[in-house]
């Protein structure tokens, strides 16, 4: 009896792999190896060529930008009284928001055991890195002193000076730096094995020993196996309160001050909400891109891009409710200051930019309770453009219309970018694509290793039933093709 | 553990504080080498053989192998895959890893790196009033506090991780064997280290391929000789 029983709940779960296998196309382990290896081997495309001396134009842009602001000083921009906070602090909410997709799907997802994350992960959290690097231009540059920088480190100096720890300023730069050297150590050692593997597949001699070097002469013995697995987990655990913390720090810069607009406790969530809308849209957006041209589609599927459209549903709905709920909380308080602000967010003379946000961030999600919709890859695409488009909006909002009529309507002011401000921030894309195009084109964009543990072919007790027929089906399987 | 048994039969003599400093030294030697077993790094026998490699078709062999190579007694031996296989650490019968307590260090020195550094810039060698709040206080410094928690546990993971499996580790015999380049893409081997005490090169590779091996190979450790 029980027997039986253990049998039909087996067939149930080889059934319901059957449905809904993560991997398409009957694709071997060998298979998955060569599809992502092989385009980091074979002689550079004309298109990427063409599509990196775009981007390293937009490099080269942002150096000049750079440049420019240092000899001239922050005059260049369009920062005055009241609105001393502009493009960089927008810019660097923005980038470090984008920055949050990789480490969610990483970490958060990987402690809730959804292994679809396998293959999305190395891309995500590649991007996660060069998006924490574009951030973290912005507060360099924009304390106009730059030599000074790194008075924001506990350096012993000759002033006999130290950091200010009060300062929610400084707790970000110990957030998001912990962030970034967090993600960069979780991210190389998921590539380890990868490495591994394009080593052994490597032909040339430089390429033999630069790849040797870099996996550290990883053999894929079970004890490495065993510390490594561990060392995953809790890497896992110590990023996934590291994410939610980052942009809750980055909130505080707002919320601690006493601006009415920025000073609410739904910040840290509302924050986090958004980074995470905002990760997942760029991650749809690079890879629908990236899925296609280097003929992913079958490990990075139509399934894999569905569940980060419902997350980005839930996410932006999520933000939609903060922007309802300060709204409510501002009216609530009965502070005159807190409800202009408000008032004047949603009809003043940024209203524009709002209802940008609110279109772009709220409404175009919703198109994704439609199954047919968030299948559907152009369709997609759009829409996750909307939405970083929404999110740039959105701190664009939170910080600009908040500080342009102060407590005093004779220092009211319009602000407006000058044209530095808005090159600089071309010139982020431009250092975002030029790191993402040599990733794509030196590392392998899926996490192999991982895509092949997930597979049913890898669970040992898969060949228990060969005999019985079911088991067989699967039996041609992947070691027979070499 | 070959070497076990001659470090113990020397133990009677060790009246002689001599003789107990050469013991004390085995003792280290040994103990040496099986930390250095413990991350799949074992010694050649002076036929420099490094080992048998056997390969094996799918992940389930490979685990019933190692579970059989375990019950043999054998304990000088590894697995080797393209992925982490379920339940194979069991099979191997090895324990849990350590890497935790190596985070739990991190984390703590971390921990306290944060509120130390903290109290003395902010209140003791450099006290500004701001607003009047104090110099110290556990609230504002629960974000550095977090963050150098999390920074510092990070990096004790990965550094202990890599320092337990005794990584970066260039030079591998079992890198000799142009087979085992398949290790890292589709293919599965179990490896028995010639230090292991049960370990006879005739009678381990017949019983590798009485469990299903497929092209059982003798692994040589060339060495230093090796550099042309």
């Amino acid at each position: 009896m029980s027997t039986a029983s253990t049998d039909k709940t087996l067939a149930h779960l080889a059934d319901f792999h059957d449905e809904a296998p993560l991997v398409k196309g009957n694709l071997s382990f060998h298979d998955i190896t060569e599809i992502v290896s092989s385009h980091t081997e074979k002689k550079t495309p004309f298109a990427w060529y063409g599509a990196f001396s775009l981007a390293l134009a937009g490099l080269m842009l942002l150096l000049g930008m750079i440049a420019y602001l240092f000899w001239n000083g922050t005059g260049v921009w369009g920062l005055n009284n009241p609105v001393g906070w502009g493009y960089a602090i927008v810019n660097f909410v923005f980038w470090v928001g984008i920055g949050h997709a990789g480490t969610l799907i990483s970490a958060i997802l990987f402690l809730f055991r959804q292994q679809w994350r396998t293959a999305i992960n190395r891309s995500a959290e590649a991007m996660t890195i060069f998006a924490v690097i574009c951030a973290l231009v912005f507060p360099t540059i924009h304390v106009g002193r730059v030599w000074a920088i790194y008075w924001t480190l506990p350096l012993p100096n000759q002033m006999n000076m130290w950091p200010q720890f009060k300062s929610p300023l400084l707790w970000d730069v110990f957030a998001v730096s912990t962030y970034f050297t967090v993600s960069l150590v979780f991210w190389y050692i998921g590539l380890v094995p990868d490495l591994a593997s394009m080593r052994d597949r490597a032909k040339g001699k430089l390429r033999k020993l630069v790849l040797g070097v870099a996996s550290m002469g990883w053999t894929g013995a079970n004890r490495h196996w065993r510390n490594y697995e561990k060392a995953y987990l809790l890497l896992a655990a110590l990023a996934t309160p590291l994410v939610l913390s980052v942009h809750s720090v980055v909130s505080f810069d707002f919320a601690v001050s006493i601006v009415p607009g920025w000073h609410t406790t739904i910040f840290p969530p509302y924050f986090v909400a958004g980074a995470i809308f905002s990760g997942f849209a760029m991650v749809v957006t690079l890879l629908v891109i990236a899925r296609k041209i280097y003929g992913v589609e079958n490990i990075i599927t139509v399934d894999h891009l569905e569940k980060m459209n419902i997350i980005i549903l839930l996410t932006g709905t999520m933000v939609g409710f903060a922007y309802i709920t300060e709204f409510f909380i501002a009216w609530y308080s009965g502070v005159q200051y807190e409800q202009y602000a408000f008032v004047n967010r949603m009809f003043g003379p940024y209203a524009w930019a709002y209802w940008t946000m609110m279109s772009c961030n709220l409404f175009f999600p919703q198109f994704f309770w439609f199954k047919k919709l968030r299948r559907n890859i152009t369709f997609m695409f759009i829409i996750s453009i909307f939405v970083n488009i929404g999110m740039w909006f959105e701190r664009f909002v939170i910080t600009v219309t908040s500080l342009h009529r102060d407590y005093l309507p004779s220092s009211w002011d319009y602000y407006t970018p000058t044209v530095v401000d808005v090159l600089t921030f071309v010139g982020t894309f431009g250092l975002f694509f030029t790191l993402f195009l040599l990733f794509l084109r030196f590392m392998p964009m899926v996490a192999v290793a991982e895509v092949k543990g997930v597979m049913p072919e890898a669970d040992p007790h898969f060949y228990d039933h060969e005999g019985d027929g079911h088991g067989a089906e699967h039996a041609v399987q992947p070691s027979t093709q070499q | 553990m070959g070497t076990v048994q001659s470090t113990q039969s020397s133990r009677p003599r060790s009246n002689n504080p001599l003789t107990s400093i050469s013991t004390d030294a085995a003792m280290l030697n040994q103990l040496a080498r099986d930390v250095k077993a413990s991350m799949s790094i074992y010694d050649a026998g002076e036929d420099q053989v490094y080992g048998l490699l056997a390969e094996f078709a799918h992940p389930g062999e490979l685990l019933h192998a190692a579970e059989a190579i375990h019950e043999a007694g054998f304990r000088h031996f590894d697995t080797h895959s393209p992925f982490p296989i379920h339940g194979m650490d069991k099979a191997m019968g090895l324990g849990n890893s350590l890497v935790g307590w190596i985070t739990l260090g991190g984390g703590i020195t971390g921990l306290s790196l944060a509120t130390l550094m903290q109290w003395w810039m902010g209140a003791v060698d450099y006290p500004i009033n701001i607003s009047g709040k104090p110099f110290f206080a556990i609230e504002p410094s629960i974000p550095i506090m977090f963050e150098l928690t999390v920074l510092l546990a990070s990096l004790a993971t990965a550094a202990g991780m890599f320092a337990l499996n005794g990584l970066p580790r260039p030079y591998n015999p079992l890198f000799y064997s142009k087979n085992f380049a398949r290790v890292t893409d589709d293919a599965f081997f179990l490896h028995i280290a010639a230090s292991d005490r049960k370990f006879d090169q005739e009678t381990t590779a017949q019983m590798l391929q009485e469990l299903g091996a497929s092209n059982v190979e003798t692994i040589h450790d060339h060495g230093e000789e090796d550099q042309d």
